[in-house]
């Protein structure tokens, strides 16, 4: 066989039937790269808009009504079908197999139908937006009993959100058992990449928690339309069992949506500074301690509820506990520079600004893991503020950060890296306008979920919605310089254009169907060079 | 000194910030001088370093330590939020879609929280429909209102003025104008209009924001 590359191979299916019935995991790969871009792009308009009606007090575009349904749907498109599926199902499905040496995830079918299962909840969210009672005004959340109380379409919605959890289910399994079963010789537990050490991480939580999220979607439909009476207090149920319920889910879910971002960092650090990674071990363990300590924290989200006095207590002393593995993460990608030989390529840029804004993110959610500072910003700007920075400008700038990593694999072009590293330029310029006021405002006391606000959050509010236009721009500078490089006619065929050391980096650009002619044999470290002084040689 | 709740939350708020700003200040300082020291031009091969014990062991401890910090100090202050001093007045709080009321214990009733200065109030929240929350940011606390529950939540304005209440549990359609205020008076002043709100709301029950005759707008809003 000679090299066609899974782009042009012809199969038995002809143009578009070649990718939607595809059960390769890089075509696969890019059905839902491209989805999670649209997904994206509309959530990110949905945004737009919503900073655009805080510009000023009261009516600047849309009514209450309007608002209140596009903040439910920003969030809804923004976590269940784009930072939740996010890095794992695009950068997890195309590589995980080459990482590991293998021609395919252990199930191709699954994995195609897990597509399905994303792309048939991502048509019910769009429907359940014209029929019934109209667009879901419950926030993301779909706290009781405002969810079963509103007449607009939480049925449908939730219904959506219940399938798209099987996508997730299935593709954690899939991604569980390749990584056990599917390893090419040699390639023991510890020479996995850490990219695959954080995909495993991630896979367990979706395949465990996700279910749990499902459970109580089908009960705040059951209670929708049978009024069964488990979380509505009027019929004897306790709307304190769904936030429990909605949150052992949803808190893991963050870890979900970031450790596969980690993982990432861990494999672009080495690759532009030519060395090994600093702590292999501690990076590994810290990703399984996050996955697991991260069952145990839900609580913090509940802070504020009345739940008893101890129980807060503890779940705040979990949720200072959990800081520590990130920690350990950060501390050891910074050594991994160390007497590197450093290049300032465009993803190794991204990996720089995500460490800056995602240490924002995670150092003031010890402000938030504090009790007595979580009674005053639960609930404010301070958590939006938070939350952007650890999803956004965690999960969110490590996915263009990996796409810019692995673009020139995937699609065997090159993007021009000076305009990649203007829009990242302004990416963090109007990141940080965006979501930094936010900060000040919530210690100020604004709460989210506002249609309106006092006149003294007006300063805020204006550069907050500046930020955004800058933002933006950003975010298209660096999507159309992608899209312009895939319409290049040069091609590029170097397999290492990097200098990388793991496994993809050794197979062809774009990668053949079956990925190796022959299953490699693994000897070192995913990270191993030989080439390097031996340390305390130099002096 | 004793603190109170707002100087503790203030505390707490400003240790946690002064430490992790110190650390980010550290791991950034460390990162852009790593790429300027070590970059390709200036160090062209790398040194194959692949960890180090006691490094690890210090950046586990070091930061569980400070955490431990951080931890104590914003526990000790939720401890003063969920102790409200026997001798405190009770008001009965009601949240519904999307209006507060209060109910004060010799049964007069208002739509504005009136409190004498300087005494501990403790409010029962209730909520007539949906999960609402109780905000007074000037006093940095918080409680969820939830249907079948009776939370509970404690202040004491220290100064005489007005002060925001919002509703900080999303609730619907009207939740960003759910709001209210917290008037805090000389306790010669609130007897005054508790004792005039009784006479007046015996005879009529629909008469209770005028019942004060205070300049409202005299008073800054906190």
């Amino acid at each position: 066989m000679d090299h066609v590359s899974y782009l042009e191979y012809k199969g038995k299916h002809k143009g578009l039937l070649g990718w939607l019935l595809s059960t390769d995991h890089k075509r696969i790969a890019i059905l839902y790269l491209v989805s999670l871009i649209v997904f994206f792009l509309v959530a990110m308009t949905i945004g737009f808009l919503m900073r655009l009606e805080m510009l000023s007090t009261g009516k600047t575009i849309v009514n209450p009504q309007t608002y209140n349904a596009l903040f439910t749907l920003h969030g809804v498109i923004m976590i269940f079908l784009f930072i939740i599926p996010g890095i794992p199902v695009v950068f997890g499905n195309f590589f995980l197999p080459i990482m590991l040496g293998a021609k395919d995830v252990a199930f191709p079918r699954l994995n195609l139908l897990s597509w399905y299962f994303y792309i048939f909840g991502a048509l019910l969210v769009i429907l359940s937006l014209f029929v019934g009672g109209g667009p879901i005004d419950t926030g993301w959340t779909f706290y009781v009993p405002y969810s079963l109380r509103t007449q607009s379409n939480v049925t449908l919605a939730v219904f959506a959100a219940f399938v798209i959890g099987f996508s997730s289910i299935l593709t954690g399994l899939n991604f569980i058992v390749t990584i056990h079963r599917m390893r090419c010789p040699g390639m023991s537990w510890f020479k996995m990449p850490l990219f695959v050490w954080g995909l495993y991480s991630t896979s367990w939580i979706q395949l465990l928690a996700t279910p749990i999220l499902g459970i109580t979607l089908v009960l705040i439909m059951a209670e929708r339309l049978f009024g069964i009476g488990i979380f509505d207090p009027a019929l004897g149920g306790d709307p304190l069992l769904y936030q429990h319920l909605f949150w052992i889910y949803s808190h893991p879910a963050v870890y979900i949506m970031v450790l596969p971002a980690m993982g990432l960092v861990s494999e672009i650090i080495p690759t532009f500074s030519k060395k090994d990674i600093f702590g292999y071990g501690p990076i590994a363990m810290s990703s399984l301690a996050i996955a697991f300590i991260g069952y145990l924290v839900w609580g913090h989200h509940m802070f504020s509820t009345g739940i008893s006095d101890t129980s807060r207590a503890i779940f705040s002393f979990l949720t200072f506990i959990v800081a520590i593995p990130s920690g350990v993460k950060i501390f050891n990608w910074v050594a991994t520079m160390y007497k590197g030989s450093i290049e300032t390529r465009a993803p190794f840029l991204f990996v720089v600004a995500f460490i800056i804004i995602f240490s924002i993110g995670g150092l003031t959610g010890l402000v938030l893991g504090s009790l007595n500072t979580d009674i005053h910003l639960t609930d404010t700007y301070f958590v939006v503020a938070h939350f952007h920075y650890v999803m956004f400008g965690g999960m969110g700038l490590l996915f263009f950060g990996g796409l810019h990593y692995w673009f020139p694999k995937m699609f065997g072009k090159m993007y021009n890296e000076g305009a990649a590293k203007l829009g990242l330029l302004l990416f963090v310029v109007g990141f940080n306008t965006l979501y930094f006021p936010m900060f000040i405002m919530g210690y100020l006391g604004m709460p989210r979920r506002y249609y309106d606000y006092l006149p003294e959050y007006k300063i805020y509010h204006i550069i907050s919605t500046v930020g955004s236009w800058i933002l933006i721009a950003g975010i298209l500078i660096l999507i159309i310089n992608l899209v312009r490089a895939l319409l290049k006619k040069e091609r590029l065929t170097e397999k290492n254009p990097w200098g990388g050391t793991t496994l993809e980096w050794q197979v062809d650009t774009p990668p053949t169907l079956e990925n190796f002619e022959e299953i490699p044999v693994v000897e070192h470290g995913p990270y191993y060079r030989d080439n390097l002084i031996k340390p305390g040689k130099s002096h | 000194m004793k603190l109170d709740i707002v100087r503790q939350t203030d505390l707490t708020f400003i240790i946690i910030v002064g430490i992790s700003f110190l650390l980010l200040a550290l791991i950034s300082a460390a990162m852009f001088y790593f790429m300027y020291k070590f970059s390709r031009k200036r160090n062209p091969v790398a040194t194959d370093i692949t960890g180090n014990t006691t490094l690890e062991i210090l950046w586990t401890a070091i930061p569980v330590l400070l955490v431990l910090v951080m931890f104590y100090f914003g526990y000790s202050g939720f401890k003063m939020m969920r102790n409200a001093p026997t001798d405190a007045m009770n008001v009965k709080v009601t949240g519904r879609m999307w209006a507060w009321s209060y109910e004060y214990e010799n049964g007069v009733k208002a739509d504005t929280l009136f409190v004498p200065v300087g005494k501990s109030v403790k409010l029962e929240l209730n909520s007539a429909d949906v999960a609402h929350s109780f905000y007074v940011p000037a006093f940095r606390v918080k409680e969820d209102v939830i249907p079948g529950r009776k939370n509970y939540m404690w202040f004491e304005p220290k100064e005489e003025g007005k002060y925001n209440v919002e509703c900080a549990e999303y609730c619907g359609l009207s939740h960003a104008y759910m709001l209210s205020l917290v008037v805090a008076l000389p306790q010669e002043k609130f007897d005054s209009w508790l004792l005039n709100a009784k006479t007046l709301q015996t005879t009529d029950t629909t008469k209770t924001k005028d019942t004060l005759n205070i300049k409202q707008d005299s008073i800054k809003t906190k």
